[in-house]
């Protein structure tokens, strides 16, 4: 009984976790893309008073980009890619990271915060689901205009078979 | 003998002033903004990011304001520039397969699932200059949009279409994933090179080099006739892996294009004849680059399919040792600096040989005269 109890714990703290790493994997994405004044503007209405400390300043350097021969085969070096990253703790000990294509240490910044307060109480969930729908609505306009851009091919009878 | 030469450093502080006021121009035309060069002029950003080997559309702005639009010279500035940043990590192998698509066509398949999505191309333009661009009158009504988007995962035509029937050799993937990934930025090119090398090195190679390479082996320097079998340009989001984190996360998206062509069939009398690919991918929206690479990838397989090397294109290490317009400009430029002890070895050399040749000579002539003298008495 009680080794059964601890199985059930067991696998509900692993969905737990690949849930919750999905979670945090969807709400990073989001604040890497996120330009800083937004962010800027929603930490000063809302978390102005949050205390925090950086636990890794802003700090600029590159990712190298792979590549697969073929799109599916051997792994190949691309090139590299400008990214910032930081890490911030909040006065509980919750630690937030980011890392963020780009320069923008502000930005970095911000969405470091914005990651330590999703995990401390999920209090941003709301603002970080405004952001995801602009992103996706973005991305559907750009995919409907890239759409009328399709070939409609027709063939042209030439009545030469009768 | 040495002759220590001071005396340049006020002319060049000068001539960096001069060339300052001229890289502004006139002062009564408004001075370009880096925005403006991002935006407005995004195929050369997209060039200066490609070959200098560095994704940021910013910096390649402001690089190409600095080299007053030089290109190759923006090129060396991101290049420079690049070795001053720690490099965090390596992302995971980007997925072109789940690419959002800005256009994508096929030269092989007309009626392929997802369509011909032409996206902003020069195709099909009448290369007409448009007077209105230069009285600044652009004022583009919004692109219509489709009905439908177009669809979400597009699928590829060579290895969801082709490589249905077999017709088309399999991408050989490694065994080993975590075989280590040459990188040319940390070691020393070396032969033979293996894919990795040479894909690593004609995606930062020069655009025009790489080009010509294509071109030629179109022209007959190789034996690979190819068929575009599918391009594709759009954003793929970038993934990495940091270790205080231990799951990976989605930093961004970066524009990139990739080409894959269909070419010259290989077999034997007891192989069944499969078509064979070449592989091209880019930084930006590069279709000009992205084809070049592919006919140059597949040029360079020459080893691999048993095939005859016939053209430069064919040649790895003729190819990749000449493909980087930043070290080809170091070794070209490099004779126009002062190389005045050098040459003044030089002409010493050829003024003693003048010498020597001179004396023989009027002793010759000497000897000539004297024997003529000799003869008549």
């Amino acid at each position: 009984m009680t080794a059964h109890t601890a199985n059930a714990t067991a696998t509900d703290q692993s969905q737990n976790t690949e849930e919750a790493i999905q979670a945090r994997q969807r709400w990073m994405a989001v604040l890497a893309r996120t330009e800083r004044s937004v962010l800027e503007t929603e930490w000063s209405n809302k978390y102005g008073d949050i205390i925090w400390n950086n636990l890794r300043e802003p700090q600029i350097g590159m990712v190298m980009v792979r590549g697969r021969a073929g799109g599916a085969g051997q792994r190949f070096n691309l090139g590299e890619m400008t990214v910032t990253r930081c890490a911030v703790t909040l006065s509980d000990g919750t630690v937030g990271h980011s890392y963020i294509k780009g320069r923008d240490r502000v930005q970095a910044q911000y969405a470091a915060l914005f990651d330590a307060v999703m995990l401390r109480d999920g209090a941003a969930s709301d603002f970080i689901d405004t952001l995801a729908q602009q992103q996706a609505a973005a991305k559907r306009a750009h995919a409907h205009k890239v759409a009328a851009t399709k070939v409609d091919f027709f063939t042209l009878v030439r009545g030469e078979d009768e | 003998m040495y002759v220590a030469v001071k005396g340049g450093e006020r002319a060049i502080n000068n001539a960096h002033r001069l060339l300052a006021e001229q890289r502004r121009g006139n002062k009564d035309i408004a001075e370009i903004e880096t925005d403006q060069i991002e935006q407005q002029l995004s195929l050369s950003v997209t060039r200066v990011m490609a070959e200098g080997s560095l994704y940021d559309r910013d910096l390649a702005a402001l690089a190409i304001k600095q080299a007053r639009g030089d290109l190759i010279e923006a090129i060396f500035l991101m290049r420079a520039y690049r070795t001053t940043l720690p490099r965090f990590a390596f992302s995971k192998p980007i997925k072109t397969a789940e690419m959002d698509v800005s256009r994508r066509i096929s030269a092989t398949f007309k009626d392929l699932p997802g369509g011909q999505i032409l996206g902003p191309t020069f195709d099909y333009t009448h290369r007409l200059l448009d007077f209105t661009l230069m009285a600044n009158d652009e004022d583009p009504a919004e692109a219509p949009s489709g009905e439908n988007p177009v669809d979400e995962h597009m699928p590829r035509v060579l290895d969801d279409i082709l490589n249905y029937e077999g017709l088309i050799q399999d991408e050989p993937t490694p065994v080993d994933e975590n075989a280590p990934v040459a990188d040319l930025t940390r070691e020393p090119i070396k032969f033979p090179a293996g894919r990795d090398l040479r894909l690593q090195n004609l995606s930062r190679g020069d655009e025009g080099f790489v080009l010509a390479l294509g071109y030629s082996t179109q022209r007959g320097y190789a034996n690979s006739h190819a068929f575009v079998g599918e391009i594709r340009y759009g954003t793929v989001s970038v993934e990495i892996e940091p270790e205080e984190l231990g799951f990976a996360i989605d930093i961004g998206d970066i524009e990139l294009t990739e080409c894959e062509t269909v070419n010259k069939f290989k077999g034997s009398k007891t192989k069944l004849p499969q078509f064979t690919r070449g592989y091209g991918l880019v930084f930006g929206q590069n279709e000009r680059k992205s084809i070049s690479m592919a006919l140059v990838d597949r040029a360079m397989r020459a080893n691999e399919m048993g095939e005859q090397i016939m053209g430069p294109a064919q040649d790895s290490e003729f190819v990749m040792e000449h493909s980087d317009n930043v070290q080809s400009t170091g070794f070209v430029e490099h004779i126009k600096l002062p190389h005045y002890v050098d040459f003044q070895g030089e002409l010493e050399l050829v003024r003693r040989m003048r010498a020597e040749v001179e004396a023989r000579l009027s002793k010759r002539d000497a000897d000539e005269a004297k024997s003529q003298s000799k003869a008549a008495e």
